[in-house]
């Protein structure tokens, strides 16, 4: 049925982001940071839409995008990194690009796609979701033209990326070729009519689309554009990459995997299982020898997918029942890393507009002399990625392991713990940076912009919120999952 | 609501008061030390109250469990069921004791940190945050909130020690974090095996141990898994070979620090593995505990043969801190009544007595600058209570009739004999072992002629004094008073599954 109410918040976004791009056309005079303030207004108002669709029934425009609890969920969460980015870059973009216009209306885009990745029930139309949100990104990650980093990981980015929508396409056309449709449901009905003799050709087929949204997500071994991505990137586009691209990955992932390949679960499993420990592996190893913090930040993250992808494996090994638990448990942990992720950026972005030190570890040296309270948002932020009690990740990393216990992953878990406790070490030779030390170069103690500080309070909030309360925000990924699991419920075209 | 409920909420209290003390601090100015301190010392002694409360509360004829509250956390979402996480807080005889160990030693802890110049309010946040940590793992019945607690005790000694330390901190101070980490991790891979394999959908203890009991969790599940906790639980008390973190953490460590390190902290390991090791694990518990009395033996003897060794104060305690620790292994690895009780009591008198023999380094070191033995000369002449106090805690270490370490290490003893009598033969080892690096550190430091430069020694100040003065009536009383102690264990200990 072609509803066209299902996508009001999207209409209101994509308004927005013309209508922001046309005011820094009309009024080149007016302040640059009210662009960023009405962007994260819109943003805001993005998400407030979006609540109006909470626990309606799953409705579909056409079987292509499906409108439910876990779109809502990936709508309000898009909305709120969108807000904070745009925060963060009112004072950090001013004077370092020319035309900010595009900047500020493509984040806007770049969550419409984060949208659609999360609503679609066919193949194409999330493989062009995913691309909205990708060129988007190609340019904010280049978006600092002058700046020779910033414009090496954009190329870097473009080409890689190109490649890997095209294996994605290419696995996608390989999946329509053996289960004779590109709409979810009906690959799930396809591929369990296939012929014995498809099964190479389904491996196959399954195997670049792992490989294509892995590259998404920046799982090992695709990973490789990611630390020049995050070095050369803005600084808050950085922490859009490491949030909005990630969690739409792995909402493409969760809808795609549960809807249609859950079935045959023993041809890829193997593959997500071996990709997490890769993952795990490669993030918090790498992360050990960085003197750069952009890039310390990359690989930890690139750890953190690992841990998530777990989830995914049980799905695999575990089957609905198993992987509907871990798939809540995943929501959740990715509510308090997404928020854990925006206050350290937005403690560093605050601190490097304010000093002009560059990103290496030594620069935040003696921070809790000079800002204290940053230096503790960093800190929670750290401790929070390494699963520390108190912080987001504590609860929310062994809810996530407890509910993927499956046999078969019981060492994979083992190595995901190990891996956590490795991190630990990097995180804390960040953290003894600022505090063991006496700041260098100069820096005096120095107050915070209001807003900055109320952002990085209510991040701080956030993540002891879940840390200390995880219930309200684990009951509400918990429904939100639910759509992906019911039988019946399922709209075909 | 029952009594028991009602007590429920002392034992909460006891938990958030540390917390919402440190809550108050981060919103109190840095510059308004004299508020700082008055708060903490205020609450260090509420706290102290109210554990004594608990230790006095706690009825030896009742149920083993008292003072049970269960407030739901998480439940029926995702694999958690009804009561999957809840704060479930209750005290058994041996945590009761534990708890007014903490209360003790916590106070003494904060009267010498007085006298902290360099960000106290950073440091007093920090070390309320720990304390809170340590009551939260005696006082939880919920396998997540046991670990939960038990790390939030562990975290903050890294800035703890490497902000306010002494001598290579920055090495103590990761040393020590990455062991302890290291053995979390251990845990929490049990703690994961053990929820997974019980099927239950709770993290609430006393489910688990019945699983444990009634066979859920399978022989060779319980063979395989118990050395996760044995092992993970035991670098924190100290387990030789891993317990190479406590001599250098206590060196690097502040005196506050050290004292609640090795007064109270260690004693979680040895907690932990009754909690997870022996009430979760009976059959795994038997199995590996000949293990665990010859690691405890040997870090018993290795512990006081490197105390012999050293020159520097802290280095003599930590290592004697690791002997120690060997007799509650080697008292726990018995799996007999006595044993464990022997094993509770050791808990006990070492947390005060170690407490008190780092309160008083700490009054040396903030005077002279040294810690080394050598320097030192016939300071029985300038600081004479002082010299009275190092000796009566070093009697204590020594196992001395009348002091709370014979109480102790004779139920220990005569247990080794019952069950293991080689290895009791080397635990007295130990112990001889210990007079004689007692007795050496008295002979070069405290007698002979007085060194000029240590002419302008003081004495111990009055806040010193009092820690001191709580710190030894502690061992006193214990000393003297075995019944008070022993009543309130019997019960608990008989009911540990598979102790004779």
């Amino acid at each position: 049925m072609r509803d066209y109410t299902l996508f009001i918040p999207e209409y209101w976004a994509a308004g927005a982001a013309v209508l922001i791009i046309a005011a820094d056309i009309l009024w080149p005079n007016m302040r640059r940071q009210l662009l960023a303030y009405l962007t994260a207004g819109a943003a805001v108002v993005y998400g407030g839409i979006a609540l109006f669709y909470i626990q309606s029934d799953p409705e579909s425009f056409m079987g292509l995008i499906q409108v439910d609890d876990f779109t809502t969920f990936f709508r309000v969460l898009g909305a709120g990194i969108i807000a904070v980015t745009a925060i963060l870059s009112a004072n950090h973009m001013q004077h370092r690009a020319g035309v900010l216009g595009e900047y500020y209306g493509l984040l806007l885009v770049a969550g419409i796609g984060l949208t659609f990745m999360a609503g679609a029930r066919e193949l194409l139309t999330a493989y062009i979701a995913l691309e909205v949100l990708s060129f988007s990104l190609y340019i904010l990650v280049g978006y600092m033209r002058r700046d020779v980093f910033s414009a090496e990981a954009s190329l870097k980015y473009v080409l890689l990326g190109g490649f890997a929508s095209a294996i994605l396409l290419y696995g996608i056309s390989i999946i329509y070729g053996v289960s004779g449709s590109t709409f979810y449901d009906a690959i799930a009905v396809g591929l369990a009519d296939r012929g014995g003799d498809a099964d190479i050709a389904t491996i196959i087929g399954l195997m670049l689309v792992i490989g294509g949204v892995g590259f998404k997500v920046s799982a090992a071994p695709f990973h490789m554009w990611a630390p020049d991505a995050y070095q050369g990137a803005p600084l808050p586009i950085t922490a859009f990459l490491s949030t909005a691209s990630k969690a739409a990955g792995f909402a493409l992932i969760l809808r795609l995997f549960t809807a249609s390949f859950v079935d045959d679960a023993e041809f890829w499993r193997w593959a997500i299982a071996g990709v997490a420990v890769l993952t795990m592996a490669v993030g918090n190893l790498v992360a050990l020898q960085q003197t750069d913090l952009k890039r310390l930040v990359a690989y930890s993250s690139i750890g953190q997918v690992g841990y998530m992808l777990v989830v995914i494996a049980a799905l695999g090994y575990g089957g609905r029942e198993v992987g509907e638990q871990a798939s809540s448990a995943l929501l959740l942990h990715m509510v308090g890393y997404v928020i854990s992720t925006l206050a350290l950026f937005t403690a560093l972005t605050a601190y490097y507009d304010r000093t002009g030190k560059d990103s290496s570890i030594r620069g935040i040296r003696g921070m809790a002399e000079t800002q204290p309270y940053l230096a503790l948002i960093i800190t929670a932020a750290l401790f929070s990625f390494a699963g520390l009690p108190f912080f987001a990740g504590f609860a929310t990393k062994l809810f996530m392991f407890q509910a993927s216990a499956e046999p078969e992953l019981l060492w994979v878990i083992g190595v995901a713990i190990v891996a956590s406790f490795v991190s630990l070490y990097y995180y804390l030779m960040v953290i003894r940076q600022m505090y063991l030390f006496e700041p260098e170069g100069g820096v005096q103690r120095f107050r915070l912009p209001p807003l900055v500080w109320v952002i990085a309070t209510v991040l701080l909030l956030g993540i002891l919120f879940i840390g200390i309360y995880p219930a309200p925000v684990f009951e509400i990924a918990d429904s939100a999952v639910q759509p992906l699991f019911e039988v019946g419920a399922d709209i075909s075209p | 609501m029952t009594l028991d409920e009602a007590q429920g909420y002392v034992l909460l209290s006891t938990l958030a008061l540390p917390l919402v003390t440190a809550g108050v601090l981060v919103l109190i100015p840095g510059t308004a030390r004299l508020a700082i301190r008055w708060l903490s010392l205020i609450v260090g002694a509420v706290l102290l109250g109210l554990s004594v409360y608990i230790f006095v509360a706690y009825q030896a004829e009742g149920d083993i469990f008292q003072m049970r509250h269960r407030w739901a956390w998480v439940e029926n979402v995702s694999f958690l069921e009804e009561n999957g996480i809840s704060l479930y807080l209750g005290v058994d005889g041996i945590s009761s004791l534990m708890a007014l160990l903490t209360g003790v030693v916590g106070f003494a802890a904060v009267l010498v940190s007085w006298k902290l110049d360099y960000r106290p309010k950073d440091f007093f946040i920090l070390f309320w945050v720990l304390i809170a940590g340590v009551y939260g793992t005696f006082f939880s019945l919920d396998l997540f909130f046991f670990f939960f607690f038990y790390e939030l005790a562990v975290v903050p000694l890294y800035l703890l020690i490497g902000v306010w330390g002494s001598t290579r901190k920055e090495y103590g101070a990761m040393k020590l974090t990455m062991m302890l980490v290291g053995g979390s991790v251990l845990m929490w891979i049990g703690i994961f095996a053990v929820v997974s394999e019980a099927g239950l959908g709770t993290f609430s203890l006393p489910d688990l141990w019945q699983a444990g009991e009634e066979g859920v969790l399978g022989t060779n599940f319980q063979y395989i898994f118990f050395p996760f906790f044995a092992v993970g639980c035991g670098v924190l008390a100290g387990l030789w070979p891993f317990h190479t973190w406590s001599p250098d953490g206590h060196m690097s460590a502040p005196t506050a620090v050290s004292m609640v390190h090795a007064g109270v902290l260690m004693k979680l390991g040895a907690f932990g593995i009754i909690r997870l090791g022996i009430q979760l694990m009976p059959e795994g518990a038997e199995f590996w505990m000949p293990a665990l009395v010859v690691l405890g033996t040997i870090g018993a003897v290795y512990g006081a043969v490197g105390a012999l060794t050293q020159r520097d104060f802290k280095l003599i305690s930590g290592y004697s801190s690791v002997s120690h620790m060997g007799y509650v292994l080697l008292g726990l690895g018995t799996l007999s009544a006595i044993g464990l009780t022997g094993a509770s009591l050791q808990m006990f008198s070492h947390g005060v007595m170690t407490a008190l023999v780092f309160l008083l380094i700490g009054a040396l070191y903030d005077q002279a600058h040294t810690r080394d033995l050598k320097d030192f000369s016939g300071i029985a002449k300038v600081m004479p209570l002082w010299v009275v106090a190092y000796v009566i805690a070093g009697l204590a270490n020594v196992g001395l009739p009348g002091l709370s370490g014979f109480t102790a290490e004779f139920h220990i003893f005569v247990a080794a004999f019952q069950t293991y009598p080689v290895f009791g033969a080397f635990a007295i080892l130990a112990a001889a072992l210990a007079a004689g690096y007692m007795l050496r550190m008295f002979a070069i430091v405290f007698f002979g002629p007085l060194n000029p430069r240590w002419q302008d020694l003081r004495d111990m100040n009055p806040l010193e004094m009092m820690g001191a003065l709580l710190l030894i009536a502690s061992i006193v009383i214990m000393g003297v008073w075995w019944s008070l102690f022993t009543d309130r264990l019997a019960e608990t200990v008989l009911n540990l599954p598979g102790v004779s």
